[in-house]
């Protein structure tokens, strides 16, 4: 059995040590809002936030985890970046299909945790490893721009 | 506001509405406006309630539920439609909460195709005018109900977020308290609609219904299904198009932990597990011998030569007016040929289907743009009647075309028929997601046209290029022309005397064709915006002033045009390398011009620096939107401008995922400003306006930035570098 805390409560499972952390959340603990898009970390869609920093969990095994605390689109809420970056990206209609968002929210909430004003190439670089096929870039840039303000006001 | 997730779709379309052959498919098609008792309504989704029509349930206790005919999968529709209902009822908008539509044709059909379609743009400009009545004579029915009981005349009666008022007397009743008495009124036949100088909610960027659930995890999408005992399953079919299972050795992969059966068809393995990881792992370790069958040796080469054979052979005349023989005989005649490659969806929810398969029933969780067609062909799958198979429709995550098909979910039955009655989910590897898609064809466009005193004389235009309305849509394959695959070059917007369009069926050796966003203008505006950039030049003429002097006949066009080329500063100098590009179509009922800005370093690589376009779609139902729209579906187009292609060795489809399919970036991408023209006209198409504007003008922009005039896509890096020639 392997326990592990997610968004701030233990939960105890069974599943094979090389499991990554994206099957555990969706199939095992019934975590759905983490995506699966592409599952060789190139879309970004599984972000999750492990000791706060913004991790693909579709080729994060399970086991390699240990007791680092990990916060999915569920619980980031409860962060003040996390809540801010939500805020922002339904105060500008951010979202279309929405499949990715979760991805894109959990790496803009980890960007503006770790660079509360970024400009614009902090955004490039924090952003680009995830894809939206809607292609909510444009909104996404002026989102993350908007929790920055209200993020440091 | 709130989405309950339970449940509750030229020939252009403007072609198709004019022709008689569309006549027979709408009048095929009875829209029941009124049909609260039909058996197919689900009981529970009416008792107790007013329920005036297929749309609108109002309950005593004031909540007003809409049902949704068309699919959400991101466009933003349900906002519209509820806005679009809730403004002729007067309804109270901060009660409105929504329902997906349950599969059925009858009271939910598009109705330009008769059935449940979303797609080709048109769900708005379909049901403008069946959900504005809709709205309007429940309105009038609630409205006779409070009359009723005040004993006051009708028409001294009037109607407001969700309350009927007695001006004369102050008084007022909600509509809540008018359900029973409303449901004994009759309908009126023609109830008057709103002058829109009156609208309250049309034409305000008011906020989507669907966002709130999807910042936060909560939307359950298709692939979100979770079901008690559900087990999880992938699957591989045989990469060859068209090939067989041979002989599987599954030693290895009932050794994997959480295997729990190898199922092995005649198409397809599938392995199903205690969890996705498990049937990957499993699938990946099968030992599959596939009979790779006649498409084995079929290549990327086979499919052009194939089509540019077609397309040298004469076609079925689409469209004619004047003398194009006598046309083109004369004056400074020029040619040239384009071509687009296959394109994969690439939605960001992979395929998926949840089935529950047991003696007698059949339920399915998923998330489609086709839920009757879907129920449908799994009735005929399974040998159960329709109404023993059930289908739960999703928000999707991500349609694009894709989901105009059933194939994701015949499999995943196929896959429950051989279990025990245990919910299976179904979900494909990314990998088989692109290389089993139903592909955007493959097309060559030739066009020939002769230019007189700097205008266009003359003009012959032939498409060659898969009929993907013949396999999908029967009855509209009509004399041989796809009407899809035509429309916006039957469409065109140039005063050009003498014009002539061909269309030359050529179906793809062993590749599965399909709708994909943009459909058939993506290739018709992208070959008649590139030739006119070219005619533009052989003419001497600013590319914009070429094209405005023959939209005389499209003023609606030419305003978008003339506004474009304002707001992108057309004509202002630009560093050397950089170009502007501008595109212009009337395609889906919208008139568009756009403008890309450009530049191609010395290595090929295209760099865009910005873009501007403007839209005159009507009356803007959410203007925001349409502007939201117009930037992802430039980005969308843009994206396959730049990359895609989907390319076929030894019968496979070589690409796999996002590291070979790639994607524009957010890196890549500039400011998209949209200018949204102020109009009074009926709404016109907006999900896949961006998709087919952004392509040619990228194009365009190439063309004026490097002299180079790229004839197909994806752009070719190494002819903007100079290492290979056109």
């Amino acid at each position: 059995m392997i326990t592990l805390r997610i968004n701030g409560e233990d939960k105890t499972f069974d599943a094979p040590p090389d499991m990554p952390l994206l099957w555990v959340l969706r199939d095992v603990l019934g975590l759905t809002g983490t995506k699966f898009g592409c599952g060789i970390a190139q879309c970004g869609a599984c972000t999750v936030h492990v000791d706060g920093k913004p991790l693909r969990s579709c080729l994060l095994a399970v086991s390699a985890i240990g007791n680092r605390a990990v916060t999915t689109i569920e619980g980031v809420g409860e962060t003040p970046a996390g809540a801010k970056v939500q805020k922002a990206w339904l105060d500008l209609e951010v979202v279309q299909c929405g499949y990715c968002q979760s991805g894109q929210i959990m790496s803009a909430a980890a960007l503006l945790a770790s660079t509360p004003a970024p400009d614009d190439s902090d955004i490039d670089a924090a952003m680009a490893g995830n894809i939206c096929r809607c292609g909510t870039y444009v909104r996404i840039r002026e989102a993350i721009k908007r929790a920055a303000a209200e993020h440091q006001a | 506001m709130m989405i309950v997730e339970k449940f509750a779709q030229s020939p252009t379309r403007r072609n198709l509405l004019k022709s008689g052959l569309a006549g027979g498919i709408l009048l095929a098609f009875h829209m029941p406006v009124y049909a609260a008792n039909e058996p197919e309504q689900a009981p529970d989704s009416t008792a107790g309630k007013f329920a005036p029509n297929a749309f609108i349930r109002i309950a005593k206790d004031g909540t007003t539920t809409l049902v949704m005919p068309q699919v959400e999968m991101g466009q933003g529709v349900y906002t519209a439609v509820a806005m679009i209902l809730a403004e002729e009822l007067d309804a109270d908008f901060s009660k409105v909460v929504l329902e997906h539509a349950p599969p059925n044709d009858k009271l939910y059909g598009n109705p330009v195709f008769g059935i449940q379609v979303t797609g080709n743009s048109n769900s708005i400009r379909a049901f403008w005018k069946p959900l504005r009545v809709a709205g309007a004579s429940a309105r009038a029915m609630l409205v006779a109900a409070a009359a009723q009981q005040w004993k006051v005349d009708p028409a001294s009666c009037t109607a407001t977020k969700g309350e009927v008022l007695h001006p004369p007397s102050g008084r007022s009743l909600a509509y809540a308290a008018l359900v029973d008495a409303a449901a004994k009124q009759t309908p009126p036949q023609n109830p008057p609609l709103k002058d829109p100088k009156n609208f309250t909610l049309i034409g305000k960027p008011l906020k989507r219904f669907d966002t709130p659930n999807k910042v936060n995890g909560k939307t359950i999408y298709g692939i979100d299904a979770m079901l008690p005992g559900m087990t999880f399953a992938t699957i591989a079919a045989s990469p060859v198009f068209g090939g067989k299972v041979g002989h599987v050795d599954d030693t290895a992969a009932k050794a994997v932990p959480g295997v729990r059966k190898v199922i092995v068809l005649d198409d397809m393995v599938a392995v199903v597990g205690d969890h996705m990881w498990a049937a990957k792992k499993g699938l990946d370790a099968l030992v599959i011998d596939w009979k790779d069958g006649p498409n084995a040796a079929v290549s990327s080469k086979d499919v052009w030569e194939h089509l540019r054979a077609a397309s040298s052979t004469d076609g079925v005349v689409a469209k004619s007016r004047g003398d194009i023989a006598k046309g083109l005989s004369g004056g400074d005649k020029f040619e040239a040929a384009y071509e687009l490659p296959f394109l994969a969806h690439t939605t960001m929810e992979p395929m998926n289907c949840t089935v529950q398969l047991k003696p007698g029933s059949c339920e399915i969780w998923i998330g489609t743009q086709i839920i009757s067609r879907v129920q449908g062909t799994v009735a005929a799958l399974t040998g159960l009647r329709v109404d023993q198979v059930t289908v739960h429709n999703h928000l999707i995550g991500g349609g694009f075309g894709r989901r105009l098909e059933p194939d994701m979910a015949l499999k995943a039955v196929r896959v429950a028929q051989h279990l025990d009655g245990e919910p299976v989910k179904v979900v494909w590897t990314r990998e088989e997601d692109v290389q089993h898609d139903i592909y955007r064809p493959v097309y060559r466009d030739t066009i020939s046209a002769t230019l007189s005193n700097g205008r266009i004389a003359a003009w012959k235009y032939k498409v060659t290029g898969s009929a993907v309305i013949a396999r999908w849509l029967p009855p509209a394959f009509q004399h041989g022309i796809d009407i899809d695959a035509v429309d916006s070059a039957i469409d065109m917007p140039y005063d050009i005397p003498d014009f002539h369009v061909e269309y030359v069926r050529a179906e793809p050796p062993a590749v599965p064709t399909g709708f994909w966003r943009g459909v058939g203008p993506n290739n018709n505006v992208f070959a008649i915006e590139c030739f006119m950039d070219e005619l533009a030049k052989r003419a001497g003429k600013d590319p914009v002033a070429f094209r405005r002097d023959m939209l005389d006949r499209s003023p609606r066009l030419k305003a978008a045009l003339d506004l474009v080329s304002a707001k992108s500063q057309w004509g202002e100098p630009l560093p050397a390398r950089v170009g502007r590009g501008v595109s212009v179509q009337p395609s889906f009922g919208s008139f568009i011009a756009t403008v890309v800005e450009a530049e191609v370093d010395h290595q090929g690589e295209v760099h865009l620096r910005r873009v501007t376009t403007a839209v005159d779609t009507g009356i803007a139902v959410n203007p925001d939107t349409i502007e939201a729209q117009l930037q992802g579906g430039i980005i969308f187009g843009l994206t396959a401008a730049l990359y895609g292609e989907i390319t076929i060795l030894n019968g496979r489809v070589q690409q796999s995922n996002f590291n070979d399919y790639r994607m524009l970036r957010i890196d890549q991408v500039p400011k998209i400003d949209v200018h949204i023209v102020k109009s009074g006209e009926a709404p016109g198409g907006i999900g896949e306006t961006g998709v087919t504007a952004g392509p040619p003008a990228l194009r365009n922009a190439i063309y004026a930035a490097t002299g180079i005039a790229l004839r197909r896509l994806p752009v070719d890096r190494e002819v903007l570098a100079g290492r290979k020639s056109i």
